[in-house]
């Protein structure tokens, strides 16, 4: 294979959403992070959960940021551990669908509340508990939605957010091992 | 006869070892792997040899496993048994050297309870290991450790942890033999892509100043893939170095062989690389101690790179062509492909090239000055050379192993290596105390042969306990120690880097080596001018038991060719009259090397 990715020396830097398919044992986050701490990469979000209890199969989403040359190493390095399955650069290998769920929880009175409440609304935010102070809001959508409502919210007597990090998943009918 | 026989943990343990061809467990006992040891007492198709220090024995299983081509294997107990093997585990590693480490574990009901001798062990190795196992269920035992035999020697090999839990080796179940099924998800790429060849091929025809770097993967391949290397070197005409993991290779008396590259490399080899227009690397993995300063890297070639590990490639230097493969099926195939593609190479401008080579060549670069009045102070490089002198007299098949510091170097450079697996060294981790116990598992798979540690005095103070094994078992190795009284290499470091302020690095206190070998059954020898250094070798050649030769050679030897951390291959010292500015660094040390390794 002549690699037709060649990575360059250009320093700039990307951002990778990359998903792992990996076998549902003990330890395997474990090999996965300290892969990253131990090399140096970055983790801006990761995400695990079973996905086929038959296969004891588990998927993990990291995304993660670096040159185009440490982006190929963290994919070949993911792929040399024993247990992984199969490794996916969902932003190099064509359009994908990237999601996180977030809780916002925003106290306030009066106006304020009111206001919270109008945004929300047109965040298409649910609320998922009500206080006569208080609102907690599930959110669903790309990040940068999530980061927009937090901000508008900060005025408004955001007190807390919990997020799940970022899922993803390739458009179109192929499947991950396809 | 039943249909399901039940066994324990711990004789489940011992009939997959039976099943995998295992003959030699190094180990260590302790209270959690009684069970096993029980076992152990009661059958006699698995010899266990009992070291002094469960390093010791995670080096010997690495010197079994590298001078056999099989995976080596320990047995240690929990809590420190295991935490003493992690240097072992890790220099294994870093070398790519396949072994399987058994550890003990405090029974599973007390996992997490801070128990007697209990440690994280799968914690603790979880990156000193290529991969490891807590197996909890008794029936997992068999099909985890055949997992593991598969894991340590397939693809790029390294070590494998099993813990496993008191109560896993004691209550009963079932063995299901050998696997049938492939690993579910661990199989690497063993054959090579034909594009990949192809455009290897078309570079290397075109080539006018080729040149063939050949490591550890080679050796780690087989034998098969040193002779297919051998043979492609030949059929392209091309010079070919070696990485010090990749020593045996290629055979050091062939007139292409341009010896080891590298920090310290020969002019001839380091050169080449940096002038060179098209590199072949096979089976090495462009480490800091070859490449030097990464930016002046052999700045004006095509860089081909095969290799097993796919995470190797543009790790460190970009290439332009990969080859993802296991290297004799690689060499084979490039082989195959020259002999079949038309084209001729520019033998022209390869008899120039060879011209070129031949006059760095001519510097002799690894020349060193004798004073042959009997009364003379040894120099080291001269020891080494009439240790392999006299070494070849005997006719026996020899092998070297080393400890870390000068004297690993000198005998890098000065030891003709003909054939593979027989040069046990630590590369990666640069293991001070690695020698001697790897000699021992060395002598253990060969029993005839002649084993050599080549070792520093203060290295060898750092698993000289092992010494007690050799006494056990009855193993003549031969430890040859270049005596200087310093950390040599730290001291050169000192003089070179660090204005010759010597801090901590003289060995002071040392032991009387030849009391030392006496009290551990061996025999002790000493020379301490030249005159008596052939004499010395004579005699522990001669005797069958275990030697320690102390060599008190020069304190001062400084050990040459050297690239310094961050200078780049044409900005070689070759020798202490080219050291420029004694006090503060010589030419190609920079404020940016400095910093570096
Ligand atoms: C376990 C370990 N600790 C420290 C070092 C750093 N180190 C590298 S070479 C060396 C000196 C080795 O001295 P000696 O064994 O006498 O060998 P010489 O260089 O004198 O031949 C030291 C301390 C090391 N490589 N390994
Ligand atoms: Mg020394």
């Amino acid at each position: 294979m002549l690699k037709v990715l060649m990575p360059d020396h250009d320093l700039s830097t990307r951002q990778a959403v990359i998903s792992v398919l990996v076998e549902n044992e003990a330890g395997v986050l474990a090999r996965v992070i300290g892969l990253f701490s131990g090399r140096g990469y970055n983790i801006d979000s990761l995400t695990v959960a079973a996905v086929d209890e038959d296969k004891h199969l588990s998927r993990i989403t990291i995304v993660t940021s670096g040159t185009a040359m440490v982006i190929e190493q963290i994919k070949a390095q993911l792929d040399r551990l024993v247990p992984i399955h199969k490794v996916a650069d969902l932003t190099m290998e064509g359009p994908h669908i990237a999601r996180e769920m977030a809780l916002f929880k925003v106290a306030g009175v009066g106006e304020k509340r009111v206001e919270a409440l109008r945004i929300a609304d047109a965040f298409r935010a649910r609320v998922v508990d009500a206080t006569t102070e208080s609102f907690v809001f599930e959110m669903t959508g790309a990040t940068d939605k999530l980061d927009a409502f937090a901000a508008l919210m900060r005025p408004l007597g955001l007190v807390e957010v919990s997020r799940t990090g970022v899922v993803a998943i390739a458009r179109g009918p192929k499947g991950i091992h396809g | 006869m039943p249909a399901t026989e039940m066994l324990s943990g711990a004789e489940i343990l011992l009939r997959a070892l039976k099943d995998q061809g295992v003959d030699t467990v190094f180990g260590y006992p302790g209270g959690a792997v009684l069970p096993i040891y029980d076992a152990l007492f009661q059958q006699n198709a698995i010899r266990h040899i009992l070291v002094r220090h469960e390093q010791g024995a995670v080096h010997a299983a690495e010197g079994y496993a590298r001078s056999t081509g099989k995976v080596g294997v320990v047995l240690v107990t929990s809590g420190p048994g295991a935490t003493n093997a992690v240097t072992g585990l890790v220099d294994a590693l870093m070398d790519s050297i396949p072994v399987v480490c058994l550890t003990g574990q405090v029974p599973t009901h007390l996992i997490g309870n801070d128990a007697f001798q209990e440690a994280d062990t799968t914690g603790i190795t979880r990156p000193a290991t290529k991969h490891n196992y807590l197996v909890k269920n008794v029936d997992d035992v068999g099909r985890v450790i055949h997992e593991a035999f598969y894991v340590a020697r397939s693809g790029r090999p390294g070590p494998v942890v099993v813990d496993l839990p008191k109560d896993i080796l004691i209550n009963k179940g079932v063995y299901a033999g050998m696997p049938t099924a492939p690993h579910k998800s661990y199989r690497p790429v063993l054959d090579p892509d034909p594009a990949a060849i192809a455009t290897a091929i078309r570079m290397l025809k075109s080539a006018k100043r080729p040149i063939i770097y050949a490591g550890g993967g080679v050796i780690n391949a087989g034998p098969e893939a040193s002779r297919l290397l051998t043979e492609f070197v030949h059929l392209t005409g091309f010079p070919c170095t070696n990485t010090l993991m990749g020593l045996g290779a290629f055979p050091a008396s062939d007139p292409q062989f341009l010896g080891m590259l590298g920090m310290h490399g020969t002019y001839e080899a380091n050169l080449a690389m940096h002038g060179c227009d098209v590199m072949l690397n096979i089976g090495a993995r462009f480490d800091d101690r070859v490449t030097g300063r990464l930016r002046d890297f052999s700045p004006g070639s095509l860089k081909i790179h095969a290799d097993i590990d796919p995470s190797s490639v543009n790790k460190n230097v970009r290439v332009d062509c990969a080859i993802i493969g296991d290297a004799g099926r690689i060499l084979a195939a490039l082989i195959a492909a020259w002999k079949a593609d038309a084209a001729k190479p520019d033998t022209g401008a390869l008899a120039a090239w060879w011209k070129q080579i031949e006059q760095w060549r001519a510097r002799d670069c690894l020349r060193f000055r004798q004073d042959m009045d009997p009364s003379s102070i040894i120099k080291p490089q001269h020891a080494i050379r009439r240790l392999y002198e006299l070494a070849q007299e005997t006719g026996k098949d020899t092998f070297i192993t080393t400890e870390v510091g000068q004297h690993q170097m000198w005998a890098a450079q000065f030891w003709k290596f003909e054939r593979p697996n027989r040069w046990m060294t630590s590369g990666g981790l640069g293991t001070m105390g690695y020698g001697l116990p790897a000699a021992m598992g060395v002598q253990i798979a060969h029993p005839d042969a002649l084993v050599i540690d080549i070792a520093g005095e203060a290295s060898i103070l750092m698993n000289i306990q092992e010494m007690g094994t050799l006494a056990q078992y009855r193993l003549p190795v031969k430890v040859f120690i270049l005596n200087n009284e310093y950390m040599g290499m730290v001291r050169q470091w000192q003089e070179l880097l660090h204005g010759g302020r010597y801090s901590e690095s003289y060995s002071a206190a040392l032991p009387d080596f030849v009391k030392l070998a006496e009290s551990f059954h061996a025999v002790g020898l000493r020379a301490t001018k030249v005159g008596e250094l052939d004499d010395v070798i004579r005699e522990m050649l001669r005797v069958d038991k275990a030697v320690i030769a102390d060599i008190c050679v020069d304190k001062g030897e400084n050990c040459f060719p050297m690239i310094p951390s961050g200078a780049a291959h044409n900005e070689m010292i070759l020798g202490a009259e080219d050291e420029g500015p004694k006090k503060g660094g010589g030419p190609g040390v920079t404020e940016e090397g400095m910093v570096l390794v």
